[in-house]
Formats: C-alpha cells, sequence, structure tokens
C-alpha cells in the first residue's frame, strides 16, 4: 500500500510538471507536441551532472547543480519548436514529431558516444547515478524525494503566474486571439517564446524527476516511454487549469502506479486483468473525456495557429 | 541569350515541382551536415568515412551477391515505411494530420500476426484483416473528428497507446513461451488438450514472386515491395485523376467550401481517415507477414514506423511518387547506420540524421514562401503570377 501511494505520488508530480510545461505552451498558442522529446533531454542534462559528480559532492549541490542543468537543457531543446513554430511557423506537429523521434536518438548518440569513448568495450546507452540519486530522497529507505514538494511549489506558482500576473494574463490571450492581443500593443513573439521555454523548462525538470524514480540507471535507447504523451493526456484531462491538472495528473499517476504494483493487493490479482489494462485506461479516459466536452473545448482557440500579424 | 538563359532559369525555379525536388534535397544536406558534425564530434579522424559508410549502406559489401541481399533487406523495410508515409500525406492532403499512423499500423500489425500465428489462417486473409483493423483505427479518428471535434492528433497519439497495450496484450496468447517474441509466423499455435504447441503454417509468408533470384536468395523480398509501390501509384491516380480525389483535397482545401458545394465533408473526412488507416495497416503486413521480424510483447514505445513515415511524407513532397524515393532514402541511411564501426560510432546516428530531416521539412512552407517572394523581387512576372 506503501508503495502504491509513493510510486502513485512520484508518477504524478512528473505527469504535473510536464503536464503544466503542456499548459504554458499551449496557452501562449503553440501545441508543444515533442514534450517527450524535452523530457528526454532533460533528463540527460540532469543524469550526466548526476554521474558526473564526485561520489563525496555535497548532496544540496547535487540536487541544485542536476535540477539546473535538466531546466536549461530542456529549454535548449524546447527553442527547436520555438524557433521553427514561431518564427518560421513551421507545422507545430510535424516539429514535435520531429523532435520526439531526434529526443531518443539523440540522447541515445550522445550517451554511447561517451560511453565508448571512456571505454570502446561498453557501447550502452546507460548512464549510472547511484549516489547523486540518493541526494533526492527526503527519509532514506523511502521513495518520497524533494521533487514532490517541489512539484506542489511549481503547482501553485502556476496558478498564481497564468491567472494573477500581468503576464500569465497576456500570455493567454496570445492562445486565445494572437491579433487582438498583438493590438493592444502585447508582443505575440515574446509571450509564445516564453510559453515554449517555460514548457522546455518544466518538460526537462519532468524529465530527471522520472529517470530518478525508483531507479538509479538509465537506459536513453528508451526514452521516456510515453509520459510525454501521458503527460498531454493529463493536460487535456485536466482541461488546461493548473489545479484540475494536478488531479488529473494524480489519477493518471495512480493508474500508473498500479500497473506496476498491482499484484500486491489481492483483489486486483483476483481480477486477473493484464497489466497492459491500467496502462490503457489514462488514455481511453482522456478520450472519453474529449468526446464528452469536445464541443465546447476549454482548449485555447489559436493553439497550433501560426501568428501571422497581417490576418485579422 | 544571356538574358534570355537568366528569365529561363527563374521560371524553372516557380515551377512547383521543381521547389519541392531543391527543397527536399536541402532537408536532406542539412540533415546530414548535422549527422557530419556529430560525428566529427565523436571522433574527427573517421568522421568522413563514417558518413560515407552510412550513405552506401549496401555497397559497402564488395561481392555483389551480398551487395544484392542487403539491398533486399532495405527493399523489404522499405515497403512498410512507404505505407506509411502514403497513409500520412494522403490525411494530409485532406487536411488532417495522420499522427495515428503509428496506432493503425501497430493495429495492422496485431491483426496480422494473430489471424497466422493464432488462427492458421493464410497471408492473403491475414493482410485482408489488417486492412480492416488499420482502417477501423483511422475510422474511430475519422468519426471523432467529424462529429466530437476532437483534433485528430490528439485522438491519434491516444489511440496509439491504446492499440500498442492492446496489441501487446493480444499477441501475448501466441507469444514463444522462451522469448519475448510472438512465434514465427510460418508457424501456428495448435493447442491439444489445453496443451499449447506449433504446427508448420507455410502459407503465412507473402509469396516471393521469384525475386529472391535477384536478390541473391534473400528469403524475405518478394510480393511486398512491388505492392506497395503499385499502391503508391494507385493512390496518385486516386487523389488527382477521380472524382472522390478532388472532392477529398477540396475538402482539405477549405471545408466549409467544400460543404457549400454539396459535397459531404463529414462522411469525406471519415472516409480518409479510415483509408489513412488501412494504409498504415496494410503496411504493418507487408513487413510482418515475410517473416523478416516478430513482435516483441513487451514493448514499452510504439514502433517508430509510422512516425518515420510522416518523415517520408513530408521528404518525398507530399506527393506519392516522391514518398517511394523519400522512404527509401530514409530506410537506407537507416541500415546504412548498422554499417558504422559501433566501437566509435552508435548506430543510432542514422536515426538522428533522419529525425533532423524531417525537423528541417517544417522549413520547407517558409522556404517556398521566401522562394516566390523573391523571384517577384527580381521582376520575374511569371513566377509572380504562379504564386
Amino acid at each position: 500500500m506503501i508503495l502504491l501511494i509513493q510510486y502513485t505520488i512520484i508518477f504524478a508530480s512528473v505527469l504535473l510538471l510536464v503536464a503544466l510545461g503542456g499548459c504554458f505552451s499551449e496557452h501562449s498558442g503553440v501545441i508543444n507536441i515533442g514534450l517527450e522529446g524535452i523530457m528526454v533531454f532533460g533528463a540527460l542534462g540532469g543524469a550526466l551532472v548526476m554521474s558526473s559528480m564526485p561520489d563525496g559532492s555535497a548532496g544540496f549541490l547535487v540536487v541544485v547543480l542536476s535540477i539546473l542543468a535538466s531546466i536549461f537543457v530542456g529549454m535548449l531543446y524546447s527553442m527547436l519548436l520555438g524557433v521553427a513554430a514561431i518564427h518560421f511557423k513551421a507545422d507545430q506537429t510535424l516539429i514535435g514529431t520531429a523532435m520526439n523521434l531526434l529526443g531518443t536518438a539523440g540522447a541515445t548518440v550522445i550517451v554511447k558516444a561517451l560511453n565508448t569513448a571512456a571505454n570502446p568495450d561498453n557501447p550502452s546507452a546507460t548512464l549510472q547515478y547511484v549516489n547523486a540519486r540518493k541526494s533526492f530522497l527526503i527519509a532514506q529507505g523511502t521513495e518520497f524525494n524533494w521533487f514532490m514538494p517541489l512539484a506542489l511549489i511549481i503547482l501553485l506558482l502556476a496558478w498564481f503566474v497564468l491567472y494573477k500576473t500581468r503576464f500569465g494574463l497576456r500570455l493567454q490571450s496570445c492562445g486565445e486571439h494572437p491579433q487582438a492581443a498583438a493590438s493592444v500593443g502585447i508582443s505575440v513573439f515574446k509571450m509564445r517564446y516564453s510559453g515554449v521555454l517555460i514548457s522546455g523548462a518544466l518538460g526537462g525538470l519532468g524529465g530527471l524527476v522520472y529517470i530518478t524514480a525508483g531507479v538509479s540507471e538509465w537506459k536513453f535507447d528508451n526514452g521516456v516511454a510515453g509520459f510525454g504523451f501521458l503527460a498531454l493526456a493529463v493536460m487535456i484531462f485536466g482541461a488546461w487549469k493548473p489545479f484540475r491538472i494536478a488531479l488529473a495528473a494524480l489519477l493518471f499517476g495512480f493508474f500508473r502506479a498500479l500497473s506496476n504494483v498491482y499484484t500486491g493487493f489481492d483483489l486486483l490479482k483476483q481480477l486477473n486483468l493484464p497489466s497492459t489494462v491500467y496502462n490503457m485506461l489514462p488514455y481511453i479516459i482522456s478520450l472519453i473525456v474529449l468526446i464528452i466536452f469536445s464541443k465546447n473545448s476549454a482548449a485555447p482557440k489559436a493553439e497550433g495557429i501560426p501568428y501571422d500579424p497581417g490576418s485579422r | 541569350m544571356t538574358a534570355g538563359n537568366k528569365k529561363k532559369k527563374t521560371s524553372f525555379l516557380s515551377i512547383p515541382a521543381v521547389q519541392t525536388v531543391i527543397a527536399s534535397l536541402l532537408c536532406i544536406l542539412a540533415g546530414l551536415l548535422i549527422g557530419f558534425i556529430v560525428l566529427l564530434i565523436i571522433n574527427p579522424g573517421h568522421a568522413w568515412t563514417a558518413l560515407t559508410d552510412i550513405l552506401k549502406n549496401f555497397w559497402n559489401y564488395n561481392k555483389p551477391a551480398t551487395q544484392m541481399k542487403n539491398l533486399a533487406n532495405t527493399l523489404v523495410k522499405t515497403a512498410p515505411l512507404l505505407m506509411c508515409s502514403l497513409s500520412v500525406l494522403f490525411s494530409y492532403k485532406v487536411g488532417l494530420f495522420n499522427i495515428g499512423a503509428a496506432g493503425q499500423y501497430v493495429a495492422g500489425a496485431g491483426a496480422c500476426i494473430f489471424c497466422t500465428v493464432g488462427l492458421g489462417w493464410g497471408w492473403f486473409p491475414a493482410l485482408l484483416a489488417s486492412i480492416v483493423f488499420g482502417a477501423l483505427i483511422g475510422a474511430i479518428s475519422g468519426v471523432l473528428k467529424a462529429y466530437r471535434n476532437v483534433n485528430e492528433v490528439i485522438s491519434g497519439i491516444m489511440l496509439n497507446w491504446i492499440c500498442l497495450y492492446l496489441v501487446n496484450t493480444l499477441l501475448s496468447g501466441v507469444k514463444n513461451p522462451t522469448s519475448p517474441y510472438t512465434y514465427s509466423i510460418s508457424l501456428k499455435v495448435v493447442t491439444t488438450d489445453g496443451v499449447q504447441s506449433t504446427a508448420a503454417n507455410p502459407g503465412a509468408t507473402l509469396p516471393q514472386l521469384g525475386l529472391q533470384g535477384l536478390f541473391s536468395n534473400n528469403k524475405y523480398i518478394g510480393l511486398a515491395i512491388i505492392l506497395a509501390v503499385v499502391i503508391s501509384v494507385g493512390i496518385w491516380v486516386l487523389l488527382t485523376k477521380t472524382k472522390l480525389g478532388y472532392e477529398l483535397r477540396a475538402t482539405g482545401l477549405n471545408k466549409n467550401a467544400a460543404k457549400y458545394c454539396g459535397m459531404r465533408d463529414r462522411a469525406n473526412i471519415i472516409l480518409t481517415m479510415a483509408i489513412s488507416g488501412a494504409l498504415a495497416g496494410i503496411g504493418a503486413s507487408l513487413l510482418y507477414l515475410t517473416g523478416y521480424e516478430e513482435w516483441s510483447v513487451t514493448q514499452a514505445s510504439v514502433p517508430a514506423m509510422g512516425f518515420n513515415g510522416i518523415a517520408a511524407a513530408f521528404l518525398g513532397g507530399l506527393h506519392p511518387i516522391g514518398a517511394i524515393f523519400s522512404s527509401y532514402f530514409i530506410q537506407h541511411i537507416t541500415d546504412g547506420g548498422a554499417q558504422l564501426n559501433k566501437q566509435i560510432y552508435p548506430s543510432e546516428i542514422s536515426n538522428m540524421i533522419s529525425s533532423m530531416i524531417i525537423y528541417f521539412c517544417g522549413f520547407v512552407l517558409f522556404f517556398r514562401l521566401t522562394l516566390m517572394k523573391r523571384l517577384r523581387g527580381r521582376g520575374d512576372r511569371k513566377g509572380g503570377i504562379k504564386a
């Protein structure tokens, strides 16, 4: 039971962070299908810092540096989307798909190159960070880590920024009606870049949280196993609103955790459902939610449409 | 004379087909350049040989017989990629982005493997089953788009994962107990008195049509690649030469105008997604029914084939005939990556190059607009009017 709660909260914090990232990007008017790729690169940034820190490093330093690295790399990677979608009016779905493919392929190439450079007989795509990971745990022996309170703080911040600051409201206006926003002097380009950058930062951080969830090494040729897409589902289920996203993240995190540990519950074991059912449920639920609510969808009106100052 | 030449040259550049080819070649060059830079960073000494190794793929072998055998392997994997790219470009022509091709491909794979290994069917009914299931998944996206206004990209992504888990569950029943893979399709599962065993099912593999003679007895080459090329031409004819194709493209260009002209926009959307799904579904059977590889029921991510189809579709200038060449090229460099010396370079570098190529394809529209502006700026009236 404790195990289930732990995993639910871990997966929920990953999903919450990444989905909030997607939420910022979409509120600014850019669809970010590339969250999966951003997560992989953010995870890579964090993992590289963790695995290269000497064993005796202060725990606090490890935590801060790896978080900063994942955020920075995530933001950098998200600029692939920003530049293409905002400046060059590229198809956002196409760019996102490219970013997802590049995420896994690129991270694998980097890790394998580093591993082979260190030892030609080790062409694996695995990075290890056994000791560094322990610094993230609040209490040794459990899986509760510092990312959980951090995710909560970011949730509150995200809500505050989106609804209570001038920046957030302007950002949202660019996703609803960019021409109207521009007419009152808001720079749509700047707002959209900010949205994409924030999604890069949160997506990258989410990637780091994911690869430290109960494991102390990561095989980068696996990518992040669809968590970026699951986060998109969370965002949709959460109707693009931070607190609803948090609830959705808890629900979907619960399903994902169940698929890992359901054998520990007699009742569920008797149901004898394959673990794939629990993996599938979040996607089925989001699809049903879309079917029911899509007629008056909460999605930002102008998302996915490149901003053209000349059109009205 | 020189002036005449110049005029001819600029109007030549304003032909859409020429622009498409130039744009695709530029995307490839840019992708290769990035790949080369990465190779240089990893190990400058061997970078150039590595790049040529990737591009040469089967030419790396000295014996012509081995070359042909490896060329055949590349062709075997080109067929499903081509079908996925047709799936993507067909729906894109109708204004729908079929990111769900990956899931439709998975559904097709599940259908054809289950029909052959589980039910002991021959290749033809199995192929039909993969078409039906691919089309079904596509049609779900289509119905959701037409009647509930659900974005086909979002429903496609959800369905990709649903299909993956469903197919993993379905195929667990025909899994080889000693590995995570399903039984080879040349076998069928027979249950006698509750005990599973296997029997031969030779009719499940696609006919080779004597092609193995051309390709040094490659076991896999055959009907698949021929069928894929024929279907590409068929899609081209359907899109450009038939009333249905005209209607579909009109719906894609302006849904409301098409509706106003009396076209049934909802039915067209559903039909498009179903055809799209059928193409991706048949693609899966063109790979799995050759016996080239088996399905791993523990795979935790959607196979990249459908996503690579997006790459091939855009690189081929969203033209069914262009897709033949771009699909081959992408598969060619992917296989070329396996030629690299693994002690120096990771083979995934070729995946990286193809993903960079897709990325650059995103800039094609911008490139063409700028080119047209340029041409107009030069006072080339012909080009200006055409734009």
